[in-house]
Formats: C-alpha cells, structure tokens, sequence
C-alpha cells in the first residue's frame, strides 16, 4: 500500500490551503475544490474532533480525512454530504445515495472490497485546512 | 471421461420436470452411477413455463431459464437440444433421432403435453395458433403485429394467461369457452360469473357455452368463427388452449401401456411396463390422472431419481389445490372445491357483490375438517385454508370465520406453531415445517440460508411469506437471540432510546452516546436518534448539534436525487392552492431550471435544484408564503383531500377544511417513518384516505377515523378506529394515536408494519388510545401540544442564520457549481443526462 502511493504521488504534489476550521462541520463533511498536478478534484473534507468531551474512540488521534468526493456507485458528486460514523471502530462515510461505507482513513468500501476512494494527506496548521495533492 | 462399465441413462425430454428430474439426479448421485444424455426438441434449454407470459411484459429467454448449459457440463451430463426424439427401439434398447441412434440401459419419458387444438374445420388456418412454447410466443407476438383482434379459445387457467398475453399485444381481445363458465375445473358457476366480471372489466369479452362449429374467411377481420347457434365472431388471430394432451406417441409407437384415453400408464415408482422405461410429468398417468400441474411433476421425478437409484421413493398422487393471479384476479382452489366428490360435504358461501370477491368453503359432514375451497377475486385466506386442508386440522368452532371477511374481529389466522412438522410449506419442492426446523437446526440461520437448504419457496413462490413466517418463529423459539439492538453503538432498542431520552431529558447524541452508548454513532443509529429527538423537543433539525445526524435529505431539507440534486416540495395543505402561488412555483421552476411534477400528495415536485441553489429557491417560496412541505422528513408529508361538501354535489363534510387543519396540527411532526394522512368528503372516499396511516372520512354526523393504512410495496387497508367523532375529539384521537405510535415503534417502521407487529392488535390499540387504559393519554396529549406548540418551518430558521447557509455552498472554497451535474431536455423539460 504505501509503496503503491509513494509511486502514485507525482513530485509536483504540494501542500495547499483550503480554508478554515470554520468552514468545517465537525462530525460531518464539506466538499472542497482542489487544483492538483493531474487536473481539478473534488474533496470531501470529513473533520472528526478530539480531545476531551467528544466522541472520538480511545486511541483515535486523526481529526480530518480527505476522500474523493466521487461516489462510483452512483456516479454524483456527494460523498461529503454522507452520515460520519464508526463500524467496528472504524471512522467510515455512508454515500449519502446508496448507502455504502467508506472507510475515511484510505477509502476502502466495506460492501465491495474491489471498491476504494481516493485519499488525500490534510491536516490543520493552526485553525487553517491543508492537503497535499 | 465415461467409463464403458457406465450404464447410459437417457431423458426425453427438457421442460421443468425434464430439468427437476435432472437436478434429482444430481442431488441424489446418480451422475456417479449412469452416464446421461438428455434430448430437448426445443432450441432452448428448459425454461420457466409457469411464468411464460412474462415473456410478452419485458421477460426474455434467458431470464425464464431454469439452468445453463454450463451446469450440464460441469455434472457431465450430455445434452442435446433441438434434437426431437423420435422413435425407441426397445428391442436394441435405443432411441432414434434424424441425427442417429443412442443407446440406453434405462430410458425416462419426459416429453410432457401438447396444447390440445379442438378439430374445428378451418383450426389450421394461417393465424391459428398455440400458447405454450417460447416459439409459440414468437409466432403469437409476431402475428399480433398485423393483427387488431385476437380470440383464445379455452377460458382455462392458460386461455385466461393467453388472453392476458394477447392483451398485452395490444389486440382487442375476447375468450371463447366452451363450458358456461370460466375456469370450469376450478370455479363454480357463481364464481365463475364473478370472475367473468372482472376479466370483461379488463376489457376482455368473455363468451361462454359457445362451441366453434368451423373457422372460415372474415369480412372485416381475417377469421369468422361461426359458434353452434350461428352466432359469428370475426378476429384476426385464434390462440387454441383449450386443455393439454399428454405426448405419448413415442411410448404408443413402442408398445408401452397407454390410458384408455391417452398417458404413459406409471407405478408408484414411476416406471411403465417396460421396467426399463419410466415417465414424469404430463406425460404420466397414475392411477388414471395426469397431474397438469408442476409440482406433482416435480414429485415424480424426485420419485423417478430414487428409483432409478433403487431408492424405494414412492409417489401418492398429489394436491391439485392452486393459486393463482389471473389478469390480476385471484383464483384459489383447494381440495375438492365443487364439495361434489366428498359424500356429505356441507358449503359455506360468502359473496360481496361490491369487492367483487367469493369464497367458498367445503367441509366434511361432520363440519370437522376443511375437505375443500374456492376463492375468486381475493386470495388472502388461501394459505390458511390450505394449511386447514392439507393437514387435517380441526376446524375451530365456527368454520364460517376463516371466510367472513375480518371486520371487527380478527381471522383466525393460522401462525406457523400450529401447523404440524409434516405441514407441506413448498409444494413445488415438496419442503415440510419439519424440513425447514431441520434445516435450522443444521445451522441455516436465515431465510436466504433456509432457502438455500431446502429449496423451499424458491419455485412459484407463493409461499413466501409463509415461509418467513416459520423461519422467524423457528428461529425465535430456539432463542435465537434476535439481536433487537439499534446498532453496535446502543445495546437497546429504538424504544428503549425514546424511554431514555425522555426520562433523562436528553437532549442531544453526543450526550446520549457517551452516557448510553459508545463510538462515534452510524448512519442507522445517528438519524434514528435525530427523529427521537425531535419528537421529543422539536428542536430545528439544522442546529450545530444536530445537523451532523441527519440524513441528506434532512440535513439539506430537499430529497437527494440520483445525480446529487435536490427535489423541492414546498407544502400545500390540503391540495389547495392559490393561483398566485401557483404562479410563484412556476416562476420559481423556471427561473432555477427546475423539473417540475405533480406529486400523488397534491402538491409540486420541483426537482434538480443544485445545492447552491437551495437557499435562494426557499428566499423566494418563503416570500410567496410558502413553508417547508417536509417531503425529506420522517415526518407528516401530506393531508390528501378530495373537494368536499364546498363543492361536490355528495360531500356531507368540509373535508379541504379538516385537510388543512390536520395538515397544519401535525406539519413537522417527526415520527419513525413518514406519515400520510388523507379526509374524504362522504364515503365514496375520493382522498383514498383507506391507504392512508390515518384516513380521515366524513360521515352525515362528524368524521370516521381509519388508522395503518398504507400504499406502496405492501398495500394494506386501513382499519376502522373510531366513528362519527367531532372535531374536537378527533384531533385528540390523532394526537394520542401518533404519539403512541412515535413511542413504541421501530426505526423506519410505517404505522401498518407497527400495527400489524402489535401485540394484542387493533383491540389493544383501541384499548389504549380510547380508552386510555395504560393511563399515559393526558401524556401523550402534552407531548403533541408540545411538538405542536414549538412548530417553526425549518427553512425560515435556517435562511436566516448565516451560520446554516454555509452549509450550502457546493464548495467551501469555491463558489462554482459542481461541473459534473449535466442535463439533458426530455419532453420539454430537464432531466440528468
């Protein structure tokens, strides 16, 4: 897996700001538009807060995913506008159309193991969203 | 592959039984034991002939196959298609086809029946067909395409199909039966003119005690059938099916023993008098019947695999009881439904001349046992009555209940506890109760596992829901912990969690997951959670703490479409509408490119609105007035009403009125599932208020309230709650009856499902909401002024919170629509390409 994404990544890739904590939803989704090397992308941003007085399962440290906005099962542009939840611990997106799961971490489908998202690095600098794409 | 010690088995023959005798064999191992070769006449493999007329309604070939040429191979069995049989030598222990001869150790007849043609002069004509290959369907399809009219001769279970059929070709169509009735074999004569009402209701002339004397040239059409009386009818296209004959000129040409009338005579082991040769199916005679009917067909050649294998299976003859939907009219007959062959057997009758439905009921003289039925126009109680039939069970005290229509008290339904483990579930594939408890018991711990085991229900299907009735009360008794728990993130039931969130006036997820649950929540628990909340405190829906739980189309308040927009129902109480409002959708639609329709609901459907687009969409519906229709929601949709007293000449009440009453009580409302309502003006009942979850009609003296109805995949009337109520009492009936309802039943659960899973059932109900007998009525009374009191139309708090409306943006970081959402135009409108 990783060997497959480092070769995938093209050395033009950078990061690049997309907005702000205030544009998020936490527990939920937004889309953002992306410029990358290969051409434009739509991104869903899914942010997860931690800390204490949240939900986020023991051990869960990550508070942003990146995921292809693309669900190929229904061929629309939505998958930010999807339920966040866990199975099995696992932070997951149901396409909000039918209803499969993500796994927000690297976009596996759970229903079709032959199905995967795109997934892209992003993190905050301070309340500023970052992506590497 | 074949080792030369192998002794060959040949089949003539490849329709169902022909494929179920193979499948038989299989099963049973005698592919280890024989070398097969199967010979089929017909191009295609064995296909699914009971439903053949789905050929003509989008149905292909291969959809209507039983099997693939690939499973043959893989059990290598050889077979031969478009290969007609035609000759045995048994002699040399061979058959004979234009290709050659093949030898055989043991032979078995599967060459079924032929559609009997009545010898009419002239029933050769071009245009005179038969219904019962693929190829004859061909034929029939393409002779229709020249054709007007079409005439079946035969008003039998397949002339009723073939009429259908033709029908569907778009030919005028009539049938011509010889008997004076309809399905003679199945129906009595009054039955028989009930069920000609309802297939001349469908367009379909009947003729009956009409005997075609000659088929001779038409004047107007190509064909003039002249009838015994003179009479004529013109028609460009005859169909024969007027009965079957079994296909024995194979076993007549060698010798074998032929019935008096026609039938390869068989044994209990289904061999004929050539112990070497046997027969299945409609070929077969036994004990002087041939069984026209796939499952007795199905039994023998389970019957015939044993034998073949020296297994002592022995066939008993067989049920004949069927079930059937004609031109969607129910037919059922079971047992000896004339009561003409049980000395002594006492009728009960039961005909409602309105529904147009007839059942009959034969019991033994001694009024013990149920010997035989006939229903006409409503099959419901067949599978109880069969069960009754089938295995011998005691009548209850008043057999005439189990055909009186269910009114106040319930039928007494047969549960699947009663029926004992020799109860026949599936008579396509012979299952048994005790068949299915074993299958369960070997660990199939589902209706599909069940399925998959014992084959049961996967024939004609028609039972179904018998079948999952068992399983589940199998599965239940064993204590097979139907795990109840909403999700993995709560161990407790929707129920438990309204309990919960009330007691403890819990007021958001977060909270209720951390003191009750654990993880982040899921797409099933987080909206379920949403809609309790709501129920409970009304909070607007779109606020920070719980937008994140709501489905799309909540979280949006417009329906997620294929392509990622929104369809926009702005509400319209009662159906009425103004023209300025009218004008403002229309205005609306157009200015924002929208699709629009008019909803079953009695309001406007405006759909592909973009995302970015939602906000100004409902700016401008809101300044016209308009209010959110919650289409999106779990949650009350519409209030149908037909124009009641205002204006129709037989309204007795103001139903608009009470429409748009109830339809502003309970807007918003958020409840398991969606709820509809409908208010007819006087009985005629225009709203169909009776396939409504509440179904509001009026009566000379106030308003009849019906309760769990419902429309959609599984129609069920709605039932009589209440009657002659003012309005006063029957907004309280409502409040209490809906709140009880968003109390106790399950996530996405509709009023009906809720209902029919009540224990105690409509009496409790009643008990319940009428007579407040569990003491919570001033309760629920509260709790619905409360949700009523605190109604505020979502899309005016969210328009004006900055805050929410970011939520709409197709991109947070930039403001260009999503380039992907591509229309085309269709009849003058927008639709995704």
């Amino acid at each position: 897996m990783t060997i497959a994404n480092a070769a995938a990544k093209t050395m033009t890739q950078t990061w690049q700001t997309l907005c702000t904590r205030a544009d998020l939803v936490p527990y939920s989704g937004v889309a953002a538009w992306v410029e990358t090397p290969e051409g434009p992308a739509q991104v869903a941003i899914f942010y997860i807060p931690a800390g204490p007085n949240t939900s986020q399962p023991a051990g869960q440290a990550q508070e942003l995913y990146a995921l292809d906005h693309h669900d190929p099962f229904s061929n629309a542009n939505v998958i930010a506008r999807g339920i966040v939840g866990d199975l099995k611990g696992q932070p997951v997106v149901a396409s909000p159309i039918y209803k499969q799961h993500f796994r927000l971490e690297d976009g596996q489908c759970l229903e079709d193991e032959s199905v995967a998202l795109r997934t892209w690095k992003v993190s905050f600098k301070g309340d500023e969203v970052w992506i590497e794409a | 592959m074949n080792t030369p010690a192998k002794p060959q088995l040949i089949v003539i023959g490849n329709g169902m039984v022909g494929h179920h005798l193979v499948e038989q064999l299989v099963e049973q191992g005698a592919t280890q034991r024989y070398a097969i070769t199967v010979f089929g006449e017909e191009r295609h493999l064995a296909y699914d002939r009971v439903h053949l007329s789905e050929y003509f309604s989008g149905r292909d070939a291969a959809s209507l196959a039983l099997s693939t040429s690939e499973y043959y191979a893989e059990h290598g069995i050889e077979l031969r298609l478009h290969e007609a049989v035609t000759a045995i030598d048994r002699d040399k222990g061979e058959v004979i086809t234009p290709q050659g001869r093949y030898a055989y150790d043991r032979l078995v007849l599967a060459t079924g029946s032929y559609p009997f043609v009545p010898p009419i002069p002239g029933n050769d004509r071009e245009g005179c067909l038969v219904y019962r290959t693929l190829e004859d369907l061909d034929a029939i399809r393409a002779a229709a395409e020249t054709a007007a009219t079409g005439v079946v001769v035969g008003g039998g279970l397949l002339g009723l199909e073939a009429a259908n059929a033709l029908r569907g070709l778009n030919l005028d169509t009539a049938v011509v039966e010889f008997a004076p009735r309809l399905m003679p074999m199945q129906v009595d004569s009054e039955g028989g003119e009930l069920l000609r009402e309802k297939i001349e209701a469908l367009g379909v002339q009947v003729l009956t005690g009409r005997a075609t004397q000659e088929i001779v040239d038409g004047e107007a059409s190509r064909h003039r059938m002249v009838f015994q009386d003179d009479k004529v009818l013109e028609t460009d296209l005859i169909v024969f099916s007027a009965g079957i004959r079994p296909r024995d000129e194979l076993a007549r040409d060698c010798g074998l023993e032929i019935g008096e009338r026609s039938g390869v005579v068989i044994d209990d082991n289904c061999l004929t008098s050539d112990p070497a040769i046997l027969a299945v199916g409609e070929v077969a005679l036994w004990n002087n019947s041939i069984f026209g009917l796939v499952a007795p067909g199905y039994q023998m050649a389970k019957v015939a695999a044993s034998t073949l294998l020296e297994g002592g299976e022995t066939f008993r003859g067989a049920d004949m009881s069927t079930k059937l939907k004609l031109m969607g009219v129910d037919v059922g007959a079971i047992g000896d439904a004339h009561g003409d062959r049980t000395p002594g057997a006492r009728q009960y009758r039961f005909l409602d001349p309105i529904k147009q439905q007839y059942r009959k009921l034969v019991v033994s003289s001694d009024g013990k046992r149920v010997v035989g039925a006939m229903l006409v126009g409503d099959n419901s109680v067949y599978d109880t009555l069969l069960q009754y039939y089938a295995n011998r069970i005691d009548l209850p005290e008043d057999p005439a209940a189990l055909i009186l229509p269910a009114g106040g008290e319930a039928a007494p339904a047969l549960g699947p506890h009663a029926l004992p483990e020799t109860a026949t579930i599936c008579s396509c594939h012979n299952v048994t109760k005790g068949d299915v408890c074993a299958s369960i018991d070997a660990g199939a711990v589902d209706l599909g596992a069940v399925k998959g085991a014992t084959k049961a229900s996967t024939g004609c299907g028609g039972c179904a829901a018998l079948l999952k009735n068992l399983v589940d009360h199998e599965l239940e008794s064993r204590g097979v912990e139907i795990d109840k728990s909403i999700c993995e993130h709560f161990a407790h039931t929707r129920q438990e969690l309204y309990d919960i969130v009330r007691v403890e006036g819990i007021k958001t997820f977060s909270e209720l997951v951390n003191k009750h649950g654990h993880g982040l929540g899921c797409d099933i628990c987080k909206p379920a959670v949403a809609s309790i909340l709501a129920s409970c405190f009304n909070e607007p829906i779109t606020d920070a703490a719980h937008i994140p739980l709501q489905d799309t189309n909540d979280t949006f308040m417009a329906n997620m479409q294929k392509n990622g927009t929104y369809s926009v129902v702005p509400r319209v109480p009662g159906g009425e509408i103004t023209p300025e409002k009218l004008m403002v959708l229309g205005q609306v639609a157009q200015k924002y490119a929208l699709y629009t329709k008019v909803t079953g609901g009695q309001r406007i459907d405006l759909f592909g609105a973009r995302l970015e687009d939602l906000p100004a969409i409902w700016g401008e519906l809101i300044e016209a007035g308009f209010e959110t229709g919650h289409a999106y929601g779990k949650s009350l949709r519409t209030v149908k009403s037909c124009v009641g007293s205002t204006w129709c000449r037989y309204g007795v009440q103001d139903s608009v009125g009470m429409a748009i009453q109830l339809e502003h009580r309970y807007k918003g409302l958020r409840a398991p599932h969606k709820i509809k309502f409908a208010v007819s003006g006087c009985t005629r009942e225009c709203a169909e208020a009776q396939s409504k979850d509440i179904g509001v009609i009026a009566t000379e003296n106030g308003w009849n309230l019906y309760v769990c109805g419902n429309g959609g995949m599984r129609p069920r009337h709605a039932e009589l709650f209440a009657t002659d109520l003012n309005d006063e009492q029957l907004y309280r009936i409502i409040d209490r009856f809906l709140m009880f309802y968003i109390r106790t039943a399950d996530r996405l659960q509709r009023t009906s499902v809720w209902r029919e899973n009540l224990e105690g059932g409509l009496d409790y109900l009643k008990q319940v909401i009428l007579e407040d007998s569990l003491g919570i009525g001033e309760e629920l009374d509260r709790q619905m002024q409360a949700v009523i009191d605190t109604y505020e139309c979502e899309w005016a708090n969210a328009i004006s919170d900055p805050e929410k409306l970011k939520r709409f943006r197709s991109f947070v970081n930039d403001a260009r629509p999503d380039p992907d959402i591509i229309y085309t135009t269709e009849r003058g409108q927008l639709r995704p390409a």
